[in-house]
């Protein structure tokens, strides 16, 4: 187990070191932060003074060793907008995004089990079929149209739904500001979070469904037909058990998708959170905030694959961490 | 101790009761300020916070006037010299009082600051008078000492000065990096930052006792959050979760202008949105004949109609309405036949090939409009390989001078029509400056001369007489492609009168928004 977690942890380090790497050499093509910084009519001798206050005329590996040097520090530069670490900005912002993450994910396996093993044992019934049908459209729409239909149907036609933001937030733990605990914050929580889910959730219900289909011919469920368990047990004990395992892989992974496909739903409803951060990040050219937040998503990334391949082993114990 | 709070009870009761018209106005627009510090970048978003926690000494009316704010009345003195008398009994959000010594306090950091000090670099000094009066001096007669004081928002000298909690001083200018001064405010204005969170909302108090008793503003306190994506700020004004947005998306007039529950205002703009074409990249630039047939077949009214969906005003020069410069027997000259004619004339009835840059996310439709152009340049059989990038990727390219046509949109930070022509239509020139953004290498000495002949002219008629002759020149002999000004729009909730507020320039006087219930 130990064994297991310094490798995983070297791999982490790899992989932060690769995309700082990567994102770091990428800068100079975003655009010039400059520009973002002064007004149109500065001349040219004051912009390239700033330049060289700020470092971007150095060499790249000059700047980039400066960068590594802070960043084992814990110190990933200062967004040029924020006027803040950007570590900090971007963790600032992580609360709202975990909560829409964990939103959404409670939306997909609150639907995704059940519609999916309904349509596995009940493959021709026309509500399965339905399921089927709306999955693929879901599947096929882009979230920013999914999005701006449910604002104009929800928040402006039937005025139901608060059209953009978190709404009232409490703090919690000292730093969590969470709009779990409010009525406000989970009125605003419900459309973004359906919104990031109708991406992911006609996948999970036809994952779901095709695995519990092969399940269910398996030679051990015919044989609990042929003991005389009941359905019930069969279908959530015996098959549901299994079906679950591909699933979690997936779903492990997709959760750090998620966080990707956050940007589009936060820019649409304007959810202050990393997503967002990010995109006008770019818009603004403001590379520390940039490169931060790679490094940030990489992070994210290597440990929920962490924590999958732990649960895997709960769920099924012949599955060994350490390998040889 | 109960006693204190039962009176703080009846205070704030009397309070509540006294300002029971006081309304609450949620806007949306799509950024929020950079900095809290009036003087760290000249943008639209500074200036609109400014216009809310300040007052400058005068300010622009409707009209393009000058309406006296912290300067009661001004008179010149000599050539070089402005004497402007200030408002008595005026307090900043502090406390202290306003004095001569802000207004030279804040000069000095105008002259300091690398977006701001362009504009001032006229002035030699700031003389205080007395208390209450000060002359602004300039190195030669300058005509736009009253456009400058507009951009002249005086700051507590007493507050910023000493130095912060990590030893730094209070009034340190910093253009990246954090300072005091971008997060702490203390102006006249009628507005104070009461709470701030970037990037996701900024709450405004009015301010007790605001000097401008005559001010029919009643809004007390203001939220400000920015909602980047057009369609969500629309929606948001639509469900009524926000009073009042900027800008809205000419896509969605017809939706407002349909809805029983808001309004939308709109004004013509002062932003020209231009074409150059760089006569060192292509030879056939440096024939007037060529540059005149490019100028007659585009079809600026056709962009407007088609493109902008009437949400721009078609230009044939650098000057809106309302400018000095501005020439009335300019307009558009779209003539397809006579753009043929003239290409033939040139000896270029085959046309040729060229490439042109344009962002796409900078004005509105930028990239659509040279679409349009492109393609309207295909009937004089010029072939346009067509680029268009965001705006950060895009003005690097522009500095590098890379491509053939590249379309610029500039607004004149003074509101005067020298400013067009220093910037985009003067000879490239590194020691003065001029012509930094004239990608075209446009060059013609006639037109430099007047420029600086008009920067030296204080008599309004005779410099009217000089700019608009330069708009005619520039004109005839097509230095550059205009195309039209964008409009500006404002949404907002029936009841909330944002139209009497709104300007031209883009900054609404919120301190004096009217709200109906």
């Amino acid at each position: 187990m130990i064994a297991f977690f310094i490798k995983r942890f070297f791999q982490a380090v790899v992989v932060m070191f690769v995309i700082s790497l990567i994102s770091f050499s990428i800068q100079d093509n975003l655009g010039d932060p400059l520009r973002e910084l002064v007004g149109q009519a500065v001349s040219e001798e004051e912009r390239q003074a700033l330049r060289d206050e700020m470092g971007l005329n150095d060499p790249f590996l000059v700047q980039y060793v400066r960068f590594a040097k802070n960043a084992l520090q814990g110190d990933l530069g200062e967004s040029y907008f924020f006027k803040e670490p950007a570590l900090e900005v971007i963790l600032n912002k992580f609360p709202a995004t975990l909560e829409l993450v964990i939103g959404a994910t409670f939306i997909i396996v609150l639907f995704s089990v059940p519609l999916g093993v309904y349509s596995a044992i009940k493959p021709q019934s026309v509500f399965s079929k339905a399921v089927m049908g709306f999955s693929i459209v879901g599947i096929s729409i882009p979230v920013f149209l999914t999005a701006i239909g449910l604002i104009y149907l929800f928040s402006i036609e039937l005025g139901w739904m608060p059209s953009y933001g978190r709404g009232e937030t409490v703090e919690i733990l000292g730093f969590w500001e969470s709009g779990f605990f409010t009525q406000d914050g989970l009125e605003h929580l419900i459309l973004p979070c359906f919104t990031l889910a109708s991406i992911m959730l006609p996948l999970f219900i036809r994952l779901i469904r095709a695995e519990m289909m092969e399940v269910l011919q398996s030679e051990y469920v015919k044989f609990a037909w042929a003991k005389g368990i009941s359905p019930r047990r069969i279908y959530f004990l015996h098959a549901l058990k299994n079906t679950m395992l591909p699933v979690i892989t997936v779903g492990g992974v997709q959760i750090g998708t998620m966080v990707a496909y956050t940007i589009l739903t936060e820019t649409v409803f304007q959810w202050p959170g990393m997503g967002f951060l990010f995109l006008e990040a770019v818009n603004r050219v403001d590379t520390p905030l940039i490169v931060a937040y790679l490094i940030v998503v990489g992070a994210i990334f290597v440990v929920t694959n962490t924590l999958v391949d732990l649960i895997y082993g709960l769920v099924n114990p012949t599955v060994k961490l350490a390998g040889r | 101790m109960k006693k204190t709070a039962s009176i703080l009870a009846g205070a704030a009761l009397a309070l509540s009761i006294a300002s029971a018209q006081a309304a609450t106005l949620k806007m949306a627009y799509d950024a929020d300020p950079v900095s809290l510090d009036p003087y760290e970048q000249l943008s639209g978003g500074t200036l609109q916070l400014s216009h809310l926690t300040h007052d400058p000494l005068l300010r622009w009316d409707r009209n393009l006037g000058f309406e006296p704010r912290l300067a009661e009345k001004w008179e010149r003195v000599d050539d070089n010299t402005m004497r402007f008398h200030l408002r008595k009994g005026v307090k900043f959000h502090s406390g202290n009082d306003f004095t001569a010594k802000d207004v030279a306090f804040t000069f000095k950091r105008l002259q300091d600051s690398p977006d701001f000090k362009g504009i001032f670099a006229p002035f030699k000094e700031l003389k205080v008078v007395d208390d209450h009066t000060i002359d602004m001096v300039t190195k030669e007669p300058f005509p736009l000492v009253l456009n400058n004081m507009t951009y002249l928002f005086p700051m507590d000298s007493q507050f910023f000065s000493g130095e912060d909690a990590n030893g730094k001083p209070k009034d340190l200018l910093v253009k990246h990096g954090d300072s005091f001064a971008s997060r702490n405010i203390s102006g006249t204005g009628p507005f104070t930052v009461s709470s701030r969170q970037q990037g996701v909302k900024v709450e405004f108090q009015r301010t007790a006792d605001y000097w401008d008793a005559a001010s029919p503003g009643n809004v007390d306190k203001i939220v400000l959050t920015p909602i980047k994506e057009a369609p969500t700020r629309v929606a948001a004004l639509l469900s009524g979760d926000v009073d009042f947005i900027a800008p809205v998306p000419p896509t969605d007039h017809k939706r407002l202008k349909g809805s029983d529950k808001v309004d939308l205002v709109t004004l013509g703009g002062t932003r020209i949105i231009t074409f150059q074409m760089n006569q060192e990249r292509v030879e056939a630039f440096k024939d007037p004949k060529v540059r005149l047939a490019i100028a007659y077949a585009i079809n600026q009214e056709g962009i407007v109609k088609k493109i902008m969906k009437g949400f721009a005003t078609p230009g044939a020069q650098f000057s809106p309405k309302g400018y000095l410069g501005h020439n009335p027997a300019l307009t558009p000259r779209y003539d397809l036949k006579k753009a043929k004619q003239l290409m033939k004339e040139a000896g270029y009835e085959n046309g040729f090939n060229i490439t042109m840059m344009a962002p796409n996310n900078r004005y509105v439709n930028d990239a659509k409009i040279a679409q349009a152009v492109a393609s309207m340049l295909s009937k004089i059989n010029i072939k346009v390989d067509l680029k268009t990038m965001p705006k950060a990727q895009y003005w690097p390219e522009f500095d590098k001078r890379a491509a053939d046509m590249m379309m610029i949109g500039w607004h004149s930070d003074t509101e005067d029509t020298n400013n067009f022509f220093e910037f985009l239509s003067a000879c490239p020139n590194k020691d003065t400056g001029w012509g930094q953004y004239n990608s075209g290498n446009y060059c013609n000495k006639k037109i430099d001369s007047m420029i600086a002949e008009a920067n030296a002219t204080t008599d309004v008629e005779k410099r009217t007489k000089i700019m608009q002759e330069m708009e005619k020149i520039v004109y005839d002999e097509a230095g550059f492609i205009p195309l039209h000004w964008q409009n500006l729009s404002w949404g907002a909730r029936k009841g909330v009168n944002v139209d009497p507020v709104v300007n031209v320039m883009n900054f609404p006087y919120l301190g004096d928004l009217v709200v109906e219930e």
